[in-house]
């Protein structure tokens, strides 16, 4: 007998979670003297009001669905994938690689293969610690946060050593050229009369972020590939049973997690910043997790966390823009939310269980 | 004998959310005597025992022992009240002595010899008193599965429990080890002890309990008085209709070999030798049965059968040698040679729990081409065929969309009997068909695989049911320590002996043991005419 109804499941344990690190929040900011509702309207009104807002909501959303679908994919096989951060960073040495030294003549074109090197890039350096884990058993949380750190020192390497343009200072590479300019959403959506989107990041990389929750909702779903994983992630003894391979499960969902991870590189390398820099990923490889965990781990769920924690993002930017609260307030409110949906879901969960069982109580 | 209950149970009700485990049950067992209760898989029993023990608490109803009300709240309270319990699955620590273990929870202070000495004294005066031989200073993991479970009885009885609850004490010993179980049980009677047997086993319930209760769907559908009953009664009640208890076959027809096993040998990740040297051959037309007590290697013979162990030495399909080791030893390939396989484990192998009923359908056969689409899997397809498989095998409720976790055993058994049956295999590797399964679809699983035994098709049955080994098979190997003992033909063997082969014990190796099972069996045979006359 299930507990809850699956909509109680998918909506209301996150919906509770998430008024729970509200309120929590709220407390917070009334702890330094500051008004819990001004901030909050100055959070929507900065990331939801207005255009450039949203321009800059969506850019971070981007980021997020594709590491929270990196998460999401290597979950199904029953993976905890932490090293979507280092797939992204060298997802990322793909796209610079790409990007300046391929002569190419149109960005549709650049796109699509620029696509193919994050992934590729993103997927190798996954496969390491998936091929461990499959022959060797070597636990996959651990492997994958040390290749974290060895991928922060390749990129360190170089950007340092070999991507540097001859005299400057900065660790990052030349910019990209100029045919492989991806088309932002001011560029995309502004009419002659009226500018949307002004100066915000967002870019055509979002649509193709869409794209990939489409593509990995079939492969879960559709797909024998997925049907296996699935398979493999409930049950290992089972999937032996069936002949299904363990080794190439763990090594084909994990390739395809990096591969997310890398694309996620596209929108802050190739979309944004249009040339490497050190720190590209943001932390946004992590935030994939919770991304995930709330999102369950579902295409859909995932986009619409996703979207929430770009959201926090932009406006967490806005609050430290026009009030007192010190910016590291808001990396604990974004921490609150990361705690409550992700790590405490149990929290909500059980109460919540408990009360839809003597509901049917009632009725039976 | 006072009139005084032992221990009387009044109205007891328990609810888990939805399911009511039980409804106003009452109960009377009188000191001194044995009393079963039987039912089917969840019909309530292993509950209605957590409450006597404290393990959960009831809705509504009153617990009397020794005609005072006694309240349980926990597994403390219910020592106190002179309750001991032996689990199904023993709660002992493996490394710990015999003595260590008994006195685990009652040690008399921080010291430990002195409790340690009073506990020898003790159990080398129970030993005396109810054949409870154990070596005190023997190690838990090197006990066998029936010594291990005197252990359990000795921490009952060392807690000065008077009224003692077993729950499926047999499922795991040997015929001879379940008998000299009862001989302990008919001992601890004689001496005024109570005793509560939770079985689903009739024939044990007639063999050794004075009263029986039986439940059904958490209600409690009749208690008799086990002389007054007989099993085809008792089946009866605990299904709610007529039952077959007899497997009505034809005889076997049995054609070419199929399945042909040459010196198969397995050593698993721990370096133990698991299989040591089998050599078997199934023909087509006729059922193998393996018997053998639990852990003897009858798994792992089904596991590299079914391609998912490796293993070395030599076995044919249809004639053709099969890879053993090789890249292409998988579940795959030995579907391809059409070996379909109902594992022991139908939860953990059989099934992905979580799954609906028209995805596990197709587990193991997804590669089919039948069941793609181009790139996708053909999902349509697969659901219309599950509600076609559903209804051929009766299975209820007959939702495809359903979780396989929601079905009852039965009913789990009967989607993978679907999809492996259904698949019209060479041969069928079958593995516990009727475990946790309810009286009611044992008879329809049954009847399955005979119809594909007389269809022409080849059947390897293992199972630790010795009834369903007797009347399901055509020949007989038994299986111990990794070993085929002996093959015997069903119509010329019976449980003595096959009890004694399962044991390991063969007639050139051991004369005296084989003696020593014959004064036992004469000795029930006397105390069945004694409690009869």
């Amino acid at each position: 007998m299930d507990r809850m109804p699956p909509w109680a499941d998918a909506v209301l344990v996150p919906l509770f979670s998430l008024v729970l690190a509200a309120i929590l929040s709220a407390l917070v900011i009334l702890a330094i003297g500051e008004s819990p509702t001004q901030a909050f309207w100055l959070m929507v009104d900065g990331a939801l009001m207005r255009s450039a807002g949203w321009g800059y909501t969506l850019y971070y959303a981007t980021n997020f669905i594709f590491t929270g679908l990196c998460v999401a994919v290597a979950f199904h096989a029953r993976m905890f994938n932490i090293g979507g951060e280092g797939q992204a960073m060298i997802g990322g040495l793909g796209v610079a690689l790409a990007c300046l030294f391929i002569p190419f003549p149109h960005w549709i074109i650049a796109l699509l293969f620029v696509t193919v090197a994050a992934g590729v890039f993103g997927a190798a350096w996954a496969l390491i610690p998936a091929y461990l884990q499959a022959t060797r058993g070597s636990h996959i949380v651990i492997t994958t946060i040390m290749f974290n750190f060895i991928a922060a020192a390749v990129l360190n390497y170089f950007l340092v050593n070999l991507l540097r343009p001859p005299g400057s200072m900065d660790p990052a590479t030349a910019n990209f050229p100029e045919a492989t300019h991806l088309p932002t959403f001011q560029e995309m959506f502004s009419t002659a009369e009226t500018t949307l989107f002004r100066g915000s990041p967002a870019n055509v990389t979002f649509f193709l972020a869409i794209a990939a929750c489409v593509v990995v909702w079939y492969l879960i779903w559709r797909t024998r590939l997925g049907y296996e994983i699935r398979a493999f992630g409930h049950s290992e003894t089972a999937a032996r049973y069936a002949g299904i391979s363990p080794v190439r499960i763990t090594v084909v969902s994990m390739l395809i997690s990096g591969a997310l991870a890398g694309m996620m590189a596209l929108n802050t390398t190739m979309g944004e910043a249009e040339r490497l820099v050190m720190n590209a990923t943001e932390g946004a490889g992590f935030i994939g997790i919770a991304v995930a965990l709330m999102g369950r781990s579902h295409p859909v769920g995932v986009f619409l966390a996703a979207l929430l924690f770009g959201f926090l993002y932009q406006g967490g930017a806005e609050l430290a823009l026009w009030t007192d609260i010190p910016r590291e307030l808001i990396v604990v409110i974004q921490a609150l939310v990361i705690l409550f949906t992700g790590a405490l879901d149990n929290m909500v969960r059980m109460p919540l269980e408990k009360i839809f069982l003597s509901l049917r109580r009632k009725e039976a | 004998m006072t009139d005084t209950p032992a221990i009387e149970l009044k109205g007891i009700s328990k609810a888990f959310g939805p399911v009511q485990a039980n409804k106003d049950i009452s109960i009377r067992v009188m000191p001194g005597t044995i009393h079963g209760i039987i039912g089917e898989n969840g019909a309530g029993k292993s509950t209605l025992m957590s409450i006597l023990y404290g393990f959960y608490k009831a809705d509504k109803g009153e617990i009397f022992i020794r005609g005072k009300k006694t309240e349980i709240p926990d597994s403390q309270a219910a020592i106190a009240a002179g309750i001991g319990m032996v689990f199904q699955h023993f709660k002992l620590v493996q490394n710990f002595t015999v003595l260590e273990n008994v006195i685990l929870g009652a040690e008399d202070g921080a010291l430990l010899r002195p409790s340690l000495a009073k506990a020898r004294d003790v159990l080398k005066h129970l030993a005396d008193e109810y054949e409870l031989q154990v070596a005190p200073e023997a190690l838990i993991e090197n006990l066998s599965v029936g010594h291990q479970q005197r252990v359990e009885i000795l921490k009952a009885l060392y807690r000065e429990a008077d009224i003692l609850i077993l729950d499926e004490p047999t499922g795991v010993l040997t015929p001879a080890e379940a008998d000299h179980l009862f001989r302990i049980l008919d001992n601890l009677r004689k001496e005024g002890k109570t005793i509560i047997l939770i079985t689903h086993k009739l024939r044990e319930i007639m063999e050794i309990t004075d009263t029986v209760s039986v439940m059904r769907r958490g209600e409690m559908t009749a208690t008799v008085n086990t002389s007054e009953t007989d099993p085809a009664q008792l089946a009866e009640l605990m299904v709610g209709r007529k039952v077959l208890l007899r497997v009505d076959k034809k005889p076997a027809e049995p054609k070419q070999v199929v399945l042909e096993v040459e010196n198969l040998r397995r050593t698993d990740s721990k370096g133990v030798e698991r299989l040591k040297g089998i050599s078997l051959h199934v023909r087509a037309g006729e059922i193998l049965g393996i018997a053998g007590v639990a852990g003897n290697g009858q798994s792992e013979l089904l596991e590299v059968l079914g391609g998912y162990a490796d293993a070395t030495g030599s076995i044919r399909i249809n004639g053709e040698e099969i890879d053993l080791t090789g890249k292409h030893s998988d579940g795959q390939s030995r579907r391809a040679r059409g070996i379909a396989h109902v594992p022991e484990d139908r939860q953990h192998e059989g099934l992905i729990m979580p799954f609906g009923a028209w995805e596990n359908l197709v587990f193991g056969y997804h590669h089919d081409p039948e069941y793609q689409s181009g790139m996708l899997m053909d999902n349509a397809g697969i659901r219309e065929e599950a509600a076609g498989k559903m209804e051929r095998f009766d299975v209820r409720p007959p939702n495809p969309a359903l979780a396989a976790r929601n079905f009852s055993g039965g009913n789990q058994q009967k989607l993978v009997l679907a999809r492996e049956i259904e698949r019209n295999p060479d041969l069928l590797l079958v593995g516990q068909p009727t475990r946790g399964v309810d009286i009611g679809a044992i008879e329809f699983i049954h009847q399955r695989i005979l119809q594909l035994r007389d269809a022409g098709k080849a059947i390897l049955l293992v199972s630790v049911e010795l009834d369903e080994i007797l009347s399901m098979s055509d020949r007989i190997a038994v299986m111990f320590d990794g070993q085929i003992m002996g093959e015997r033909l069903p119509e010329e063997t019976d449980q003595a002996e096959l009890g004694l082969l399962m044991a390991g014990v063969t007639e050139q190796t051991d004369k005296p043991a084989i003696d020593a099972i014959n004064e036992q069996l004469e000795a029930k045979l006397a105390r069945e005419e004694a409690r009869n006359g």
